[in-house]
Formats: structure tokens, sequence, C-alpha cells
């Protein structure tokens, strides 16, 4: 620790990272958070957290990173996930085109759930496949500059472009918050209403519980 | 093989030998269990309302001579019916397109087969091979159902040859059961429970039934893409471990002080408002469980826990946060689970059970507080060891020519058990061991004639199970231990297990 860094700012930034299944959420994270590169990543569940600390400018940002699960059981739970979230990192398989077009889908979610100003990132994963490419690089350069998003084509596998991509993104996300400092970052009293989980209402407590009422009848 | 001589004691006698014991007192026993005792079977009341089984009279080890043998009470026309259609679908295979898994050989010799459709007849999952080259089978299975439910009767078991076939329809799922093992109808049955119930723990009983009635056809391999892994780790499970045909926990061996200590660690760092579950778990065993005051946790919710850790590295990565539904805690919503482990070689896994989905940061400070409490008094450090050495071997129990033995407390609904040692170490042997206390398991369960004692030889071993108000036992000696001896043995192996009992179960329940 230098002594330059008494007089630096501290940033902390929610990043989530969307996107379907196995276009490699897990592996990209890995790649930028662990610098490894795993072939049998096993499926995530729900999400897996992870932090990462860089300095920046004159900030210590620390961005938490959640990696969610690309299951369609879990989709209805993203929103758990996302929300409060600064930055999105958008994940798509550039060999596979319906990831690109469900990155379309939760880019329409995030635009109508979050209000918050959030910093969104579309990410070509697989670029090291460029034999198998079913999306064009344009197509996906146009689509991320008319939702104003940045754009890297990257490869877990090879390590190409996710540092630059996380580094750019907290770039954005210091702007963000010099020019906005309200805008949501680092809140550490939490206490929104849950009303945008829709259908999936968090679970109550019940007095009258089964288990204890078979305890009950079981009196051994 | 089917020369067998069997004493079976019914309520009436007991000997001076067996009262020895007594049953109040019986090792591992708790005033204060932390998990909800559960009876065999007891899960299934919900699907056999009526007595079903008449004595099944047949011995595990004779030729299978029975076509319609009524496992079941069911009358005997839909057994025949059943077999007749059984008969046509395997006259009509041969002219089936070559590449269904049906006509593989491999496919067709498996033991044990699970299936999963949806009331319309959708495949969803199969044991073996790939679902969607099961359609047809599947779509035989349907119509067998739904061709007795038309006439207002249920289909629940049918035998041909020596495989057992047994159905299970709940919510809009049908649940097919296949074994030419040695399980009974009843144990089928309750193993098709833990999969539906698995399916249940990934998407809730009221999503379930919200997709199928918006969408009667509706492909529900989407929404269980992924969990697939569950499946089959679930039935592989129940191949192996005991807990589950048993409706019991197995713990982690663990000095009474040591588990004091971890289970303190929890409710200091822990006592967090809405948090009902905290545990830590190590390789399909229990070390220790805390729960809020008004709850309990079932054994099988238990079990899906294990099951849902053992089955995914994907919490190896990193903490996680995901939903997760107990099914017997409350089938209709999710729980939030705070899942990551404490050590650094991934064995010993802590589980934060919360309805507060917004608690995961409070959540990742109790973790890094407990850990650091069980650093400071080398508590995991005890965990490896423990798990390193076996739990104990028979020998251990210094009582001659008793080969294992499989110990269930009721009121705890925790067994215990030793490890496996010669004969019983090749896989052949294993699984012939884990089939007779299947065998006896199951009758004794028998609910047309349920037993307290039964005294089985067989060819290689001789079995004695008995069950009383607070235990289980199932123990298996050499061939030529006589009844008077195996009693004298199983007494001697209780005040063993009694003064074990602080290591081998929790006798505690802490709660926050």
């Amino acid at each position: 620790m230098s002594i330059g860094e008494q007089n630096m700012k501290s940033l902390e930034a929610k990043v989530v990272v969307l996107g379907s299944q196995g276009v490699g959420k897990t592996s990209v994270v890995i790649r930028y958070v662990g610098g490894m590169f795993s072939k049998a990543v096993s499926p995530t569940i729900g999400a897996s957290f992870f932090t990462y600390k860089l300095n920046l400018d004159s900030y210590r940002v620390k961005l938490q990173v959640w990696d969610t699960a690309g299951q369609e059981r879990f989709r209805s739970m993203a929103p758990m996930y996302y929300r409060k979230a600064n930055a999105a990192m958008l994940l798509y398989d550039i060999t596979c085109t319906d990831s690109f077009y469900d990155v379309k889908d939760w880019v329409k979610e995030l635009k109508k759930n979050v209000d918050t100003p959030i910093v969104m990132c579309l990410l070509g994963n697989k670029s090291d496949l460029d034999s198998g490419r079913k999306v064009p690089i344009e197509d996906a350069e146009e689509y991320a500059k008319s939702i104003g998003a940045l754009f890297y084509e990257v490869s877990a596998l090879k390590n190409t472009g996710i540092e630059d991509a996380f580094l750019h993104v907290a770039k954005e996300l210091i702007k963000l918050y010099e020019t906005n400092p309200e805008a949501g970052f680092h809140v550490p009293e939490q206490n929104t209403s849950s009303d945008i989980f829709g259908s999936n209402e968090p679970m109550k407590l019940q007095e009258t519980n089964e288990p204890v009422q078979k305890q009950k009848e079981c009196g051994c | 093989m089917s020369d067998l001589k069997e004493a079976e004691h019914q309520n009436t006698s007991e000997s001076s030998d067996q009262g020895e014991f007594l049953e109040e007192n019986a090792p591992g026993e708790s005033e204060n269990p932390m998990l909800i005792a559960s009876d065999s079977y007891e899960n299934l009341n919900y699907e056999i309302l009526d007595g079903t089984s008449t004595a099944q009279r047949q011995t595990p080890n004779t030729e299978s001579n029975e076509t319609s043998t009524g496992e079941e009470s069911n009358n005997e026309e839909q057994t025949e019916t059943a077999n007749d259609v059984a008969k046509k679908k395997q006259e009509i295979v041969p002219v089936e397109e070559d590449h269904d898994d049906v006509n593989s050989e491999h496919w067709r010799s498996q033991s044990k087969h699970i299936f999963i459709l949806s009331e319309a007849g959708k495949p969803i999952y199969s044991r073996h091979g790939s679902e969607d080259k099961l359609v047809t089978i599947m779509g035989v299975m349907q119509a067998l159902v739904s061709f007795v439910g038309d006439a207002k009767d249920s289909l629940r078991c049918m035998i041909a040859g020596d495989h057992k076939f047994v159905f299970l329809v709940r919510d809009h799922l049908l649940l097919v059961g296949v074994s030419s093992g040695m399980d009974s109808t009843h144990q089928i049955l309750l193993q098709l429970t833990y999969v539906y119930n698995q399916v249940i723990s990934v998407l809730t009983q009221s999503t379930l039934c919200k997709i199928f009635k918006q969408r009667r056809n509706y492909d529900l391999r989407r929404m269980l893409s992924g969990a697939e892994k569950f499946f089959d780790n679930l039935i592989n499970l129940m191949d192996s471990e005991p807990g589950l045909l048993l409706g019991a926990v197995r713990c982690l061996p663990l000095d009474g002080s040591v588990r004091e200590i971890i289970a303190q660690s929890i409710v200091q760092h822990a006592k967090i408002k809405d948090l009902v579950f905290g545990l830590i778990i190590t390789n399909n065993q229990l070390i220790a469980l805390v729960r809020i005051k008004k709850y309990y946790l079932h054994p099988m919710d238990l079990h899906l826990i294990m099951n849902l850790v053992n089955a995914s590295e994907s919490f190896k990565t990193a903490e996680s946060w995901t939903p997760l539904c107990l099914p017997k805690f409350d089938s209709s919503g999710f729980l939030q689970a705070h899942i990551s482990y404490l050590d650094d070689s991934c064995n010993t896994c802590l589980l934060l059970l919360t309805v507060d989905r917004e608690s995961f940061f409070t959540l990742s400070d109790c973790k890094s507080k407990i850990k650091e409490r069980l650093l400071k008094y080398n508590a995991l450090r005890a965990i490896s060891d423990s798990l390193q050495k076996t739990a104990y071997g028979i020998q251990q129990c210094g009582i001659n020519d008793l080969r294992h033995f499989l110990y269930k407390s009721k009121s705890t609904a925790q067994y215990t058990s030793p490890e496996l040692e010669a004969p019983y170490v090749t896989q052949k042997e294993k699984d012939r061991l884990f089939g007779l206390y299947k065998y006896l398991h199951h009758r004794i369960h028998t609910s047309g004639r349920p037993l307290k004692i039964l005294f089985h030889v067989g060819p290689y071993e001789t079995l004695l199970g008995w069950v009383t108000q607070g235990f289980e036992l199932y123990a298996v000696f050499g061939p030529l231990v006589t009844k008077t001896s195996a009693i004298h043995a199983v007494n001697k192996l209780l005040r063993w297990i009694k003064r074990e009992e602080d290591r081998l179960f929790i006798l505690n329940s802490v709660t926050f």
C-alpha cells in the first residue's frame, strides 16, 4: 500500500452477469477474478458471488460480481440478482444466434425493471471459435450502439478481451459515479419493497407450521 | 437358495434376553430432537390410503414364479390387463425403429429404471437412455395409467417376470419405477416420492401446478434443464445410502464437545432474523444443525439438501445464493440458501437457509465469523480428521460373527452403521448386502403384517431385524449363528451404541 492510497476514494459497485445457459458466464468471471480457465465448469445454481478489487485513477473500486445461472428455471429469480446493479455484463456465444437474441430480451427486461442508471456491456464470448461464428461482429456492434452499451468480443479460453472489458466497465462506473453520486452506489441499508419480484413472492413463515404438529403427534 | 429357515417372533413372546434393554432407554434417543421423527413409509400415507399389501409370502431368493402374486391387493383383473399389455408391448417392440433405446441390450439390462412423464405423456426424465428416444414406451405407460384410471381405479403396480413396475401420479406428473432388484413395491414407491420431491425442490409445487394448469402439454424439461444431475445423483444415492430407506440421517462421528463448539458457532454468529436453519454437512453426513425453535427439519428435506450439495460442483467456486424449496417444510415456496464451503478442500459445507431474500451480505459476514471461530477452536481440523479416518469398523464393537448393522434411533431420525468391510467390498457384494437390508426392512414393515423381530437364515448370512418404540436395528451375522447368540450379540451391540451415542448421534437440538 502506497501512501497515495490514503487519498483514494472508495467505490463499491454491483455487477451482474446475465446471459443464456452455456454461453460461458462463469468461465468469463473465473477467468477475470481467478485468472484461470477450466474446461469442466459446472452449471451455476442460483448465483455465485465474487468480488474483485482494482485501483483506477484515484479510486479503489470494489466490484461485487453476481454470476447468475442461465437455466430457464432461474429466469424468474433474475430480478433478485440484477436489482440495484450498477453494471450488467450481457453475454452471448458468437457461435449461437439464439443466445444473441436472448441478450435482447435481457436488455428489455433490465430497461423495464431497473430505474437507476446502469452501465451495460455486451460481451460476445468464445471468440476463439471464429470458424463457427454465427453472430457477425457488425451486428453486435450495431446493436450495442443502439442500446448505448459497451461491446467486446472475448474469449475465456484464450483470455482475450475480458480484462479490457471489465476495466472499461469500471471506468464507466467511475464516470457515472462522478456525474451522479446518487446513482445507487454502495447503499449499506437495503430495505426496499420486494414488489418487483412479481409472481415469486418471498416465503413467509407461518405461525402454524406443519412439522411442529407432527412433532407433537409423534410424542416419542 | 429357496430353502430358507425362518423364525418370526411377533409381539407375543419376547424372551428375557430381549427384555434386558429398556426401551425408554434406546441408544441415541433424545427428548429434544432437531429432525422430525419419521417412520418408514410414513411419507407414503398419502399414496396408500387403504391397507394395500396382503402379507407377502415369497422369499427374496426364490426364483420368481409369480406373474401376478398380488404384491398389492389390487384386483387381479388389473394386473392381468397390465401383463397383457406388457406382452403386447414386447411383441410390438421389434417392429419399431432401431434407434429406440428400448431395443438396446444395455438399456434393457439395467436393474432399475426411473421415468418421469407429464400427465399428457410427454417424456421429462429417464434414468437410463435419452428420454427423447423413449417416447413410445412412455406413451405406453401413460396409456396404462389412464386406461385403469378411466375405470375410476388407479394403477399402482404390476409384476411381469422378475420386474416390478410401480406407478405414482402426483400433480400432473406420472412417475414410474421399474426394478428387477430386491426393492419391494413400497420401497420403489418411496423412491418415486423422493424423485417427486426433488422436482418440487427445484420448482415448488405451486409453480408446477401453475405451469400445467396453463398448458397441459408443456415440455417440463425446459424448466428442469440442468437439474437432471440432481435426479441422477439422488437415484444413485438411493441405491447405496440406507438413510433414505430408513428415513434417517447419518451424523459424522465427532466428540460431543467439538460438536457443541460447532453448533454454538452457528448460534453465536448467525442469530439473524428470518434465518430458519443453519447447518453444516459433509459427504452425506450431518455435522451440526441449528434451527429456529418453532421449526423442525424433515430428514427427507435434509436428504434433498445433501443431494443438492453433492450433485453440484458449482458451490465450490464461490459463495452461492440460490432459491431452494424444501417440500416437507413448505412445498409452495422457496427458501433462500446461502451455500459455501468452509475448507479449501471443499468437504465441509455450510448452508444458511432464510426467508429474507435481501440478506446475502449479512449471511456472508456470518459465514466468515463462523469459519473464523471454527478455525480458532480447531473444529475444522477435527472434522477433517474424522472424515479421513473411517468412521468405525465392526470389530470396534467387539462382537463375534456380527458383520454389519444399521441402527436407527427413531426419536432423533438418525442412524449409524459401521464401514463396509470384507466380504462386502466389491460392488456386487455391497449391492447384495443392501439388498438383504431392503428385504429385511420390507418384511418387518409389511403393512398387512408388521413384525417386531425377524430372524432369517440365508445361505450366506443370518439376518436379525428388531423394531421397538425407540429404534430399528438390522444386523447381519455369519451364516452359522444361532438365534440365541444373535440376540445376545444384539443386546451387546445396543450397549456398545449406548456408550458411543454421544459421538455417533446429535442428541441435543440447538436453537437460535
